[in-house]
């Protein structure tokens, strides 16, 4: 699916999902269709004609002129504050995309697939969840999803459902975990990391999303288990 | 024309006049790349540059660094829209290496360790304009810099500059790298905005 140019999107529906995240449907006219994984940009313009863009992924997936964002908010930055507090539906704005071939999951793929999360980066791994699971694909698919506080975790009551059906779920709480949590309280070590995925002997093809410290520290624990760097691919938002 | 965004630029960032469109300024130093940061043993290092008769120039590590090498103070500019500016390097520059390069194509492959591989224009790389670099503010580069050495291409959008270069191949027609096939646009101008197909 190629790129557009720029497409006029309206917001259709909004949610929160967290206190400081939101979900955003949008009305696409013309969108082609994406894969789950893939990016988009969105334009916004100010009355004076002034514009700030920025990169979205995309957590809903297939053919359709509906597209699903999930935006958490950047305290002290531009657009995310507008787009979780200020952006209403029926609001207007403007889309290019459906961006990046290589962050994606397909449906004919069998093979094991490990997503790594950490915050917002679920965007795109829910999305491929999403498709595994409305495809009914034999892959078996497991997420680890790292967190501040179980209140910051986006799509909570979804990604708890398809943990009950079709995603082995593992999640990692940085600040604060539920009473009685087993598990340690911090950033992923190696060790977390390597106990919460598949071994490299059932050569998982892993998606790791989020923060770029985080994504960097996840590559790097899966390389040192033995994972093939090839088989890891990475999405950095930056901060 | 664009439809107007209701309420939004309240929080709007003043323009930088040295930025290209649709950047903004970080002062940090981000990390992007495809996958895991390679990381390559200086012993094992090598750079070459291979042509259409398949003659192959090759540097050790030793050979590469005896080089005559220049400082570069240049700002970049990332597809993912940050800029940095008057970043500091050392390397060498393109134009010594391509001096006993004989070779009548116009387009260059780069390629990394770890696979990765981006497609330029030989023009990009000519007339002081291109480096490969081992050096970012007076220190070895990091290895998610792309250390021991990258391209250095700071006119055209970063994802040029492939980090953990290991050699250039001569190609005659501009064949898509690994971003280029995966959606990015075959050369990158950041002041033209050229960021996808
Ligand atoms: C491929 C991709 C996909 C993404 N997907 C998602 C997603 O699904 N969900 C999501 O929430 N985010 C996602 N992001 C991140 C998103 O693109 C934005 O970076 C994020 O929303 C912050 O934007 P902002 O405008 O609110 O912050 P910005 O205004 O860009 O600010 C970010 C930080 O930089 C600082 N800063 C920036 N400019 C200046 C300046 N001029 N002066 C001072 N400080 C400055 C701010 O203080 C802040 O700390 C994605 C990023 C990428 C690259």
């Amino acid at each position: 699916m190629r790129t557009t140019g720029w497409l006029p999107a309206r917001i259709a529906a909004v949610r929160p999902t967290t206190s400081h995240a939101r979900v955003l449907t949008l009305d696409v006219p013309g969108w082609p269709g994406n894969d789950p994984g893939q990016h988009l940009d969105v334009r916004l313009t100010a009355e004076d004609g002034y514009q700030a863009e920025r990169s979205y992924s995309i957590a809903s997936s297939g053919p359709g002129e509906r597209v699903e964002l999930a935006v958490d908010t950047v305290p002290d930055g531009e657009v995310s504050p507008y787009l979780v507090e200020v952006a209403e539906v029926d609001d207007m704005l403007e889309v290019k995309g459906p961006l990046g071939a290589y962050f994606v999951w397909h449906e004919s793929d069998t093979d094991p697939v490990q997503l790594i999360a950490g915050g917002s980066g679920i965007v795109p791994l829910l999305a491929m969840a999403r498709a595994h699971d409305r495809a009914g694909s034999a892959a078996p698919f497991r997420l680890l999803y790292s967190v501040r506080t179980p209140d910051d975790a986006l799509y909570r009551d979804e990604i708890l459902d398809l943990a009950g059906r079709s995603v082995d779920l593992t999640w990692a709480y940085t600040r604060a975990a539920p009473e009685g949590w087993p598990e340690p309280v911090g950033r992923l070590t190696p060790d977390r990391v390597a106990a919460a995925t598949w071994p490299p002997a059932r050569h998982p093809l892993t998606f790791i999303c989020g923060p770029t410290r985080f994504v960097e520290a996840a590559a790097d624990a899966m390389v040192a288990a033995g994972h093939d760097p090839a088989r890891v691919r990475t999405e950095r938002f930056g901060g | 024309m664009a439809s107007f965004t209701r309420g939004f630029g309240s929080r709007r960032r003043e323009a930088e006049p040295d930025l290209p469109p649709g950047q903004y300024l970080t002062t940090d130093f981000p990390v992007l790349s495809a996958g895991p940061t390679p990381r390559i043993p200086l012993s094992e290092w090598s750079f070459s540059i291979r042509t259409e008769t398949g003659e192959t120039a090759r540097w050790s590590w030793d050979e590469f660094t005896a080089l005559p090498s220049e400082e570069v103070s240049t700002d970049i500019h990332c597809v993912t829209r940050w800029s940095k500016l008057g970043t500091s390097w050392r390397g060498v520059a393109l134009d010594t290496l391509f001096d006993d390069v004989e070779t009548s194509f116009d387009y260059v492959m780069a390629h990394s360790y770890g696979g990765y591989t981006t497609n330029v224009p030989l023009d990009d790389l000519l007339g002081g304009r291109a480096w490969i670099a081992y050096e970012f503010d007076g220190e070895p580069l990091d290895p998610e810099h792309g250390g021991p050495a990258r391209l250095l291409v700071p006119h055209l959008y970063f994802w040029k500059s492939a980090k953990w270069v290991r050699g250039l191949v001569m190609q005659q027609h501009d064949d898509p790298g690994f971003w280029e096939q995966n959606g990015y646009h075959l050369r990158g101008d950041p002041w033209l905005e050229e960021r996808y197909w």
